[in-house]
């Protein structure tokens, strides 16, 4: 009887999901405030719903009781931070805390089910992360509007950041095949998380200061040395991220693709050169090829990754149906597999999208963004976040060569929920800022236009209202439609 | 115009994001069978909870394994056929794991697709799912005629249908039986004298002695475009920088061309021509044959070895060229080389599997021939054929002429050395029904004493008489 209802209950919470993802878009196309809000308003509700659906199924599997406070302590947890978002910043995107919520809350789910075997301690330990992240994050837009002088840093971030990663570099300790954080107070700190971040920080400010060619150069150097010392610490992936973030960010300052171009060659140069240099390298490429035949080693990570998805299929096995556990590092590394197994293809291909759906919003915001350093850091971060998304889902997937990443706000981990909690949160605040300068402005004109309008005793001409959304305008949602109050 | 690169770099993660997602799509529809079916993949195990395993049948529906669940729920698995199908079904035990088709076919066998409204009724009333039925493509009739035709030699027998590389009988001797499995355990596991787990038709490492004749044929015909007027005056033996290679029992076969030292088997003849050839020529002539290489098999196999190269000495040469040396093969494996000269170069991708049904019968896959490659021209094979037809119109395969069919083959005999003297394996492999083939054959015997009853020749001709009488 109980397998029934996780039987139905799985086919639940994809419809759910599946309506969620589709609002997620949909929404790009409302042209009205009230239906936006009305769109927001309802993935909150398929939000807490699927929440409810797959805890109480969970429950049902184990009747254990701690599952339903976990639960409860989360559903109090992200109805706070929405409700906080919305009465503390009238103009956040609301799109992008309710998929921040959608992101923990997919997350949660698994490591919670994989966390019976271990009394529930990682479920825990996340749910103490997310509430310090959250409770942190919602400062950071407040910080930003503050420090106005974070332009100017430019040395002191690509400083700190290149210390940092020394560090690692030379005294962390091997975990994994690579040196990747320190171990303190039983929390792994990883640096490299945040270090994107303020390196990100230093792209921005340097390549604001002057687009010639000698900053560029000096630039360029500064970020290969981050790069090259992430190598040496054998943390593959992360040396990826600040790569290709790099050459994102030179290509839309510079407006020069020809700059991304010779970088992604010397790139392709560098992999390959490393690929013949580095045995580690060697081996990853060979557990990719065929994770099967390597499986006694190299493979076996990938392979397990492989049985769970293919096990999973479509619709997935059901919550506490599948093995997601014989997984290694299921709760960071593999959680995407270990989700996809339980929950099924179409629900992880929803998370996928909802990923997506955040990326489309950060440029948004970063086109919609005047102040051209601020504009860099969203499309910085932006780019950051979603290639590691995509290294994280494309390895387990075999679609590229694994480099183990954690997927943001989904994987076990507090250095990854809070790093992310900080990028989400600068980029909202940035867009915040924006908008209640335009909110000004609005205010200003009107005062104008009355004047006028007492002088001159005529209307003043209106720009007439957008028909359609398109892809370099700023998504309806985010203007302001109050009568009066127009949109430019 | 001040956010085109902006539109553009979103643009192009939205199609890396598509492409990932495609990519995942691809991977659910066509990759993951494989993954799933994958022995490494512990998931399986999981299913015998919610699944009875299903049966596995011959050809015709006779029941090769099925589950029996005793009035407490207690599942046994019985073979009806005790150690016939021993190495090729093979056993599924708990404790042991599975080996042969148990393994193979493990998440087709634990995998119900019942009708939906009982799987559902099932689930209210906590009972288990009836699991789904493989279909193989083995005959009970001809796999329990070659079991008896093997007799007490210790060897093994694959036929198979030559035109569709449907295997109709797989046996290995010494066998065990495994509905005991669990009790004979300890004794077969350190059996190390007969290793009788081992499945000998697609794992025994054999020296493939004068079947391996086809395979120096081939390549001479390949290197040499006047080989139909090669001559050769067989005086009993060869000797060529102080190696001697006698023929069997040192009979002088006087003056032969090809095809009359194809069918005569001189060990002369052939030593002479394999110092004529060119070793790489030679060598890429075995490896198109799957030498060195791995074979179509869903079954564990070993890869056969073919160990010339251009430092190899005249010895190694003329003993490789008549079937001895480091050469090592298995019956699957020439079982597949006979095939595809019985099909005009082409082999066929052999199976085991003809369908998989739910418990009632409903075919829910079926597997169909294919080609799985071209591993020589069609007038190749055909010179082959000639020449193995002669084999047993006029050769050391005569006794199988004269009968209700016809047939083309080669014997083998290949001497191997024990610390208790000199022995032979003894091999045939052939086909049936010469103008159209219709079965393939591959027969061997271990140290066979030359007897009639040890002789693979004579236990091909009993095997192919059961299914034609």
């Amino acid at each position: 009887m109980v397998n029934i209802i996780i039987q139905i209950s799985k086919y639940l919470i994809i419809i759910l999901m599946a309506a969620y993802t589709f609002s997620c878009f949909s929404i790009f196309t409302r042209n009205y405030e009230d239906e936006e809000r009305r769109v927001l308003t309802r993935q909150d509700i398929l939000l807490f719903l699927l929440q409810f659906v797959a805890f109480f199924t969970m429950f049902l599997a184990t009747e254990d009781i701690r599952i339903l406070f976990l639960y409860a302590v989360l559903a109090v947890v992200l109805l706070g931070v929405i409700l906080l978002y919305n009465l503390i910043y009238p103009n956040v995107s609301r799109l992008v805390v309710n998929n921040m919520c959608m992101l923990i809350t997919a997350g949660m789910i698994m490591i919670t089910r994989l966390s019976s075997d271990n009394d529930y301690g990682t479920a825990i330990r996340q749910l103490i992360f997310v509430i310090l992240g959250v409770t942190f994050g919602l400062f950071v837009p407040v910080l930003i509007r503050k420090l106005t002088f974070l332009e100017k840093w430019t040395y002191i971030y690509a400083a700190v950041g290149g210390c940092a990663l020394l560090l690692v570099a030379v005294f962390a300790p091997i975990s994994g095949g690579a040196k990747l954080g320190f171990q303190i107070f039983g929390f792994n700190i990883q640096p490299s998380e945040f270090v994107k971040i303020v390196f990100v920080f230093f792209v921005a400010a340097s390549l604001n200061k002057s687009k010639e060619f000698k900053n560029v150069v000096v630039t360029t150097a500064i970020a290969a040395a981050h790069v090259l010392i992430l190598v040496l610490s054998t943390d593959l992936g992360a040396a990826l991220i600040f790569f290709i973030v790099y050459l994102v960010m030179l290509y839309v300052a510079t407006r020069q693709p020809l700059y991304a171009m010779t970088g992604l060659g010397a790139g392709v140069l560098a992999a390959v050169a490393g690929y013949h240099l580095f045995s580690h390298i060697q081996v990853r490429v060979e557990a990719w090829q065929d994770p099967i035949a390597s499986y006694g080693d190299s493979g076996y990570q990938v392979a397990q990754s492989l049985f769970a998805i293919g096990t999973g299929s479509w619709f997935g096995t059901g919550l506490f149906q599948g093995q997601p556990e014989t997984i290694p590092v299921s709760e960071t590394d593999f959680i995407f597999s270990a989700i996809t197994e339980e929950m099924g293809v179409i629900y992880a291909l929803c998370l996928i999208l909802i990923c997506v759906s955040c990326y489309v919003m950060f440029l948004n915001i970063a086109m919609e963004l005047h102040n051209y350093f601020y504009k860099l850091v969203a499309l910085g971060l932006g780019t950051c976040y979603i290639f590691q998304v995509f290294l994280q889902i494309g390895g387990v997937t075999k679609f590229i060569p694994s480099t183990g990443m954690t997927l943001p706000f989904v994987s076990y981990g507090g250095s990854s929920v809070l790093s992310t909690m900080i990028m989400f949160g600068i980029i909202q605040g940035l867009y915040i800022l924006r908008e209640d300068e335009e909110e000004e402005l609005e205010q200003e004109k009107l005062k104008k236009e009355r004047k006028s309008r007492n002088g001159m005793g005529r209307t003043a001409p209106r720009k007439a209202p957008k028909n359609g959304p398109k892809f370099e305008e700023v998504p309806k949602q985010r203007t302001r439609k109050k009568p009066g109050a127009r949109a430019k | 115009m001040l956010n085109k690169e902006f539109a553009r770099i979103t643009y192009f993660f939205v199609v890396l994001f598509i492409a990932l997602m495609g990519y995942l799509v691809y991977f659910t529809i066509v990759r993951a069978d494989t993954f799933v079916n994958s022995p490494y993949n512990q998931r399986q195990d999981a299913f015998a909870q919610k699944v009875v395993r299903g049966q596995i049948t011959d050809r015709n529906g006779n029941v090769l394994a099925r589950t029996g669940v005793a009035e407490d729920g207690t599942e046994t698995r019985v073979y009806p056929y005790g150690p016939v199908f021993a190495h090729v079904v093979g056993y599924s035990d708990t404790e042991l794991g599975k080996t042969g088709l148990e393994s193979v076919e493990n998440f087709e066998l634990l995998t119900s697709n019942a009708f939906f409204v009982e799987k559902i009724q099932n689930e209210f009333n906590g009972n288990k799912n009836q699991g789904d039925t493989v279909v193989t493509t083995l005959d009970a009739d001809l796999q329990q005629a070659a079991y008896d035709a093997l007799g007490d030699n210790r060897g093994a027998v694959v036929v198979m249908e030559a035109d569709t590389g449907k295997i109709l009988s797989m046996v290995s001797k010494p066998d065990f039986d495994p509905n005991n499995i669990y009790a004979d355990w300890a004794s077969l596991n350190t059996d190390e004298e007969n290793s009788p787990l081992l499945n000998r038709a697609t794992s025994g490492s054999y020296a493939p002695g004068s079947v391996f004749k086809i395979v120096t044929a081939l390549a001479y015909i390949r290197q040499d475009s006047s080989y139909s007027s090669y001559t050769y005056d067989c005086a009993g033996s060869i000797t060529v920088d102080d190696t001697t290679i006698p023929c069997f029992d040192n009979i002088v076969h006087g003056f032969e061309d090809l095809r009359s030292s194809f069918a005569n088997s001189c060990n002369s003849s052939f030593a002479n021509i394999g110092l004529s050839l060119d070793i790489d020529g030679y060598r890429s002539t075995a490896e198109d044959l799957l030498f060195n290489s791995s074979l179509p098999s869903i079954l564990d196999y070993t890869k056969s070895s073919f160990a010339l190269d251009a430092g190899s000495n005249t010895a190694e040469i003329m003993m490789t060229a008549m079937g001895q040396g480091k050469t090592t093969v298995s019956p699957y494996h020439m079982a597949l080389i006979t095939q595809a000269v019985a099909n005009g170069g082409t082999l066929m991708e052999p199976y085991l599997v003809e369908q998989v049904t739910n418990y009632t019968g409903t075919e829910v896959r079926r597997n169909v021939p294919k080609s799985y490659k071209r591993l020589m021209t069609s007038e190749e094979a055909a010179q082959l054929k000639e020449y193995m037809t002669t084999v047993v119109s006029e050769g050391t395969g005569y006794e199988l002429s004269g009968r209700s069919y016809t047939v083309a083959g080669k014997t083998g005999t290949a001497e191997y050395s024990l610390v208790d003297g000199e022995k032979t394996h003894s091999w045939f492999v052939g086909f049936t029904n010469v103008d159209n083939p219709e079965l393939v054959i591959s027969v061997i015997t271990e140290g066979s004493d030359g007897s009639a009853s040890g002789r693979a020749v004579n236990i091909a001709g009993r095997i192919l008489d059961s299914y034609y009488n």
